[in-house]
């Protein structure tokens, strides 16, 4: 099963280098005479096969971050480096709406260099991962939210990077949807080498997902704290241990937003 | 690490995301045709006929300003029977697709260039905008001092009443792209010609074909204007020839007839061509369809 994302675990031998290095980022916004200052002095490392989830107030700078990570946009100052062209799954649904499930991933595998002949079968192994086998032909219309996030996590995974960047994906789904998510995601994890950089306001989403947790300050947003999450891999939202240190971070959160109460 | 619990923890959740697929097909249903939408427009010809009837049979004006509708009919017949509907169809209608399509290649290559090249977007977006908005009729002598009473005057005519739209429902289409599904493109690796070809071009398509659309109905007006104004042996006979014949000889059956004759052409076009591209166009899209 994870022959289709030439993600095998890797050789112990390889280099240990991070697949992300970002340092001293600082990232400006210009809107008319203001400026907003998204981003100051952020320092992130993502290691290979890391799983790391950033959690911070709304407009704290996380989308910022990961399309200075994408290299959609350039920092202000700063560097950012990333190994190769990450994957990046946007905030919301952006699927092409104009091509069906299986049109999405394979303009994917297309842009992506796959040779024709194999377009195919990888598609239909995508397909399969996300459980969406027999959807391949529907448009994005006609597929609910939680399996529009599957093609689109699907079509992330086509392009056959090591690095994932998932900006929100789960926000907008119901609790039990986002349950089943949460575990086919992290299956997906174990079974390759993929590096993953998951952004969400949910702590308890994100204390459930990453071996990591970066709390961002806001205005601007920085590396406040992080947290190594050393818990079993098959932990649900509702473990003891999960609501306890969600509760820790929530109140570092909590003192952080409170901080701009006075200002 | 009790096996059996984690392994058990699974089968629930391989059973809770089949239970969600299973209520998550919400495909819709395909849409039936509504029959009211088909005996309406019919009913409403009837009636104006009918009023026409009245209207001649009151006898307000004389028989030689409004015919009956029989007269019209049995005139529209004879020039079906004798030919002479069909070779003034098909003259201009051939001359309305071929200058449609030159426009459509010279539109959508102007259309292109314009809405990537920031120099070119400056200078031609108020030009193209003010083209469109002139009549093209007034473009008729124009085109004939220049390239005297020539074919070439007729497509010159046309490409100027259709380019401006099409180009313009091209940019307009390019201009509206959500910024989501471009990044998402640059994301997956598409630059320069393979973003404009593989998302940016498909996402302004619905805006595209209204300039099409729009194109085609301004080139059949203008070479109808323009078969009007201009006659020459040299030029054939089209529709607006035999129109123009029949006002000489104030034959009004002859001018009302030719008048369906092109309405017929516009309706056909469009619900022939337009309608069922622009229907799988929107319906692709989960948007919509408009009108017919
Ligand atoms: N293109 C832009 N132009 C101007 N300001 C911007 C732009 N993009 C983001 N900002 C500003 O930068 C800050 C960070 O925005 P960002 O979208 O990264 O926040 P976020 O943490 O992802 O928020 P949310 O949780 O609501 O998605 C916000 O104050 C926002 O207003
Ligand atoms: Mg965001």
């Amino acid at each position: 099963m994870t022959s289709i994302l030439t993600l095998e675990r890797p050789e112990r031998q390889e280099s240990s280098r991070a697949r992300v290095e970002i340092r001293g980022v600082r990232k400006e916004f210009r809107q008319r005479d203001q400026v907003v200052t998204a981003l100051d002095g952020v320092d992130l490392d993502v290691a290979p096969g890391e799983f790391v989830t950033v959690v911070g107030a709304s407009g704290c700078g996380k989308s910022t971050l990961l399309q200075l990570i994408a290299g959609l946009d350039e920092p202000t100052s700063g560097t950012v480096r990333a190994v190769e062209r990450p994957a990046l799954m946007f905030q919301e649904s952006a699927l092409f709406p104009w091509l069906t499930a299986r049109g999405n991933i394979e303009l994917a595998l297309k842009l992506g260099r796959t040779p024709a002949a194999e377009r195919a079968d990888r598609c239909q192994e995508l397909l399969d991962l996300v459980r969406l086998g027999s959807a391949g032909e529907r448009r994005v219309h006609e597929l609910s939210g939680g399996q529009r996030q599957r093609i689109a996590l699907a079509r992330s995974l086509a392009q056959g990077s090591r690095l994932l960047l998932m900006d929100e994906p789960f926000a907008a789904l119901d609790a039990i949807t986002r349950d089943v998510l949460h575990e086919e995601l992290m299956q997906l994890w174990q079974d390759t080498d993929l590096s993953v950089v998951f952004v969400t306001h949910n702590v308890r989403e994100a204390v459930r997902l990453g071996q990591r947790v970066v709390l961002l300050s806001s205005r601007p947003g920085r590396v406040l704290r992080t947290w190594n999450v050393d818990l079993p891999s098959s932990r649900s939202l509702e473990d003891v241990s999960v609501m306890e240190l969600a509760a820790d971070i929530t109140s570092s959160l909590r003192t952080e937003i409170s901080r701009h109460a006075g200002a | 690490m009790p096996v059996r619990e984690d392994d058990r923890a699974k089968e629930d959740f391989a059973r809770i995301s089949d239970g969600l697929d299973a209520l998550e097909d919400n495909r819709p249903p395909r849409r039936r045709i509504d029959p009211v939408a088909i005996v309406a427009p019919l009913v409403v010809v009837a009636a104006f006929i009918g009023i026409w009837q009245a209207v001649w049979a009151l006898a307000i004006k004389p028989e030689y300003v409004i015919p009956s509708p029989s007269t019209v009919w049995h005139q529209l017949w004879q020039m079906v029977t004798d030919g002479t509907a069909w070779d003034a169809t098909w003259t201009s209608l051939r001359r309305g697709v071929v200058g449609f399509l030159l426009a459509l290649v010279i539109g959508t290559a102007l259309g292109l260039l314009v809405s990537q090249i920031a120099f070119l977007r400056k200078g031609f977006r108020p030009i193209l905008s003010a083209l469109q908005s002139m009549p093209s009729v007034a473009w008729v002598p124009f085109a004939v001092l220049l390239v005297g009473l020539s074919p070439s005057a007729m497509y010159f005519v046309i490409l100027l009443g259709a380019v401006p739209s099409i180009a313009n429902g091209l940019i307009g289409g390019l201009d509206q792209t959500p910024p989501i599904l471009r990044r998402a493109g640059t994301v997956l690796g598409a630059r320069g010609l393979s973003l404009v070809r593989h998302v940016l071009v498909p996402a302004a398509l619905p805006t595209y074909l209204t300039g099409l659309k729009q194109g085609w109905a301004f080139s059949w007006r203008s070479l109808m204007a323009a078969e009007l104004i201009v006659n020459s042996p040299e030029l054939g006979v089209g529709l607006g020839q035999v129109m123009q014949n029949g006002r000489n000889l104030s034959d009004m059956p002859t001018v009302i007839a030719v008048m369906v004759l092109i309405l017929l052409v516009g309706v056909v076009v469009e619900l022939g061509v337009f309608a069922p591209i622009e229907r799988k166009i929107l319906r692709d899209r989960g948007l919509a369809p408009t009108g017919v």
